[in-house]
């Protein structure tokens, strides 16, 4: 039996994955460790999230969502703890409630930690309401009153026990929404709650959601999309923070040329290989 | 460099690790991360469930006064669901199904309608206030032609001939498009949870960074 000599066009079709993960994993850690930076150009559905919350007044009321978990915690996490600098950083009133029920342990933490760097306090700058299941159902009812599903905060205490929470009802009385999500929640809050309330809308979203969530930014049920950990990046390099998110930019930079370069060396070692 | 000392960041390090095994090939340790995982998270969501809508929502209104009794209807056609366990009720899953669909159906597609065709088709349209900038006259051409020929693409009942087959090819490209910004982006977002692991194990774990 004649073996069939094996060019170099054969064996990129047929490569050891093991290869590309060691690969990829070289150009994601060499990057962090040498510290490498790179600044990031600023897109407009960030730049109009950002907007959206700068034109903000002093004890204007958000609600930030909590819609991930700990899977999608490195591109949404850098995203929650920029919008919670801005936000806190303009003393405006952040209500924090969650979705996702894995998502409240790492939100409080988000929240509590950069509460703390901005000296804010328990009830009057900010108020963490909890999980709570039924989704659309709770996101239609506090249209009416929050209170309907959220009587008492995520530590069992009484809403009305806070002070920024004694005028705060239903959506009437809040500027805006900050989804941050990593399932279909997102689009939960634009039907559900902005076209209904007619509320005003910012998502935060992971890469893989982002694509499909740009149409709502172009009809403008959105007003603004950070998509991903270069959104947050993004975000970080406008309020002049720099976080997790600027930081694995290098790396995020580096991995992608790496997947272009393998994407066009498979493509030509397919041609190759089917001329024969 | 200074490595952690807390015993939880090197847990969280070693699952890490132990999940990356499985780049190499299947083993147990890999698997008993995964157990680890699927058994903490199940735990995990049935304790807040338990204590976030079992208590307040079923248990407190029936037990503690004021009595909502009202509230056995619908808690009884909830506790119908559970009739799928068993052949002989299975049944029973019809009436609280039939009231999820009416309702969902009933609540969801007037909104449906209004955030993805209505707004859609709005936003769409070539109005004048497109055109203040050569960047956004541009897009608004794209975004029309793109939602034009992508429609007619869709559309079986004519022979793709002439100017209408040119036109749904034009299609395909846009949606070709479509699925390279999602495939670009989903890239992005595998690449950032690999990112994150490493800051976590580089940081927080090694303190190397």
């Amino acid at each position: 039996m004649i073996e069939k000599k094996r060019n170099l066009w054969d064996w990129t079709n047929s490569i050891n994955r093991g290869i590309i993960y060691v690969i990829i994993g070289i150009v994601v850690i060499l990057p962090i460790l040498l510290g490498l930076k790179e600044e990031v150009q600023i897109s407009p559905s960030v730049s109009s999230a950002y907007e959206t919350i700068e034109s903000l007044d002093s004890n204007d009321v958000i609600i930030i969502s909590i819609d991930y978990d700990p899977a999608s915690m490195p591109e949404l996490q850098p995203m929650l703890k920029a919008i919670l600098r801005h936000a806190f950083e303009k003393d405006v009133k952040v209500i924090m409630l969650v979705f996702w029920p894995l998502g409240l342990p790492i939100g409080t933490e988000g929240l509590e930690e950069v509460a703390k760097e901005y000296g804010k306090v328990y009830g009057e700058d900010y108020v963490n309401l909890g999980y709570r299941p039924g989704d659309r159902a709770v996101m239609i009812d506090m249209g009416k009153e929050i209170r309907n599903f959220f009587r008492t905060d995520v530590n069992d205490i009484l809403l009305d026990s806070h002070p920024m929470m004694r005028n705060v009802h239903n959506y009437n009385d809040i500027a805006l929404i900050v989804g941050l999500e990593a399932g279909r929640f997102g689009e939960f809050w634009v039907q559900y709650v902005g076209s209904r309330y007619n509320q005003r809308i910012v998502l935060g979203v992971t890469g893989v959601m982002a694509a499909e969530t740009y149409p709502y930014l172009q009809s403008g049920q959105i007003e603004g999309l950070i998509g991903g950990l270069k959104g947050a990046a993004e975000y970080e390099t406008l309020i002049e923070k720099p976080g997790f998110g600027l930081t694995g930019m290098a790396a995020q930079s580096w991995a992608h040329i790496a997947i272009v370069m393998f994407i066009i060396i498979g493509n030509i070692g397919y041609f190759m290989t089917r001329r024969k | 460099m200074s490595i952690s000392t807390s015993i939880w960041v090197w847990m969280a390090a070693l699952l890490t690790l132990m999940v990356y095994s499985f780049l190499y090939k299947d083993n147990p340790f890999y698997r008993l991360a995964e157990h680890i995982f699927m058994g903490l998270s199940l735990g995990y969501t049935l304790t807040i469930l338990w204590y976030n809508y079992i208590i307040p929502r079923v248990y407190e209104p029936l037990f503690l006064p004021p009595h909502q009794w009202s509230l056995i209807f619908p808690i009884l056609l909830g506790m119908m669901t559970f009739g799928i366990f068993s052949k002989k009720y299975s049944w029973l899953i019809k009436y609280p199904l039939a009231f999820y669909v009416g309702g969902y159906a009933g609540l969801r597609i007037p909104l449906l309608l209004q955030s993805w065709i209505i707004r859609q088709v709005e936003a769409s349209f070539l109005t004048p206030d497109k055109f203040t900038s050569l960047m956004s006259s541009i897009n608004a051409i794209l975004i029309f032609a793109g939602l034009f020929a992508t429609l007619i693409y869709f559309y079986f009942s004519k022979k793709r001939e002439h100017g209408f087959g040119a036109a749904a090819q034009v299609g395909i490209v846009f949606i070709m498009v479509a699925f390279g910004a999602a495939f670009g982006y989903t890239v992005m977002a595998r690449i950032s949870l690999l990112i994150g692991r490493m800051q976590f194990l580089l940081h927080d774990w090694l303190g190397i960074m």
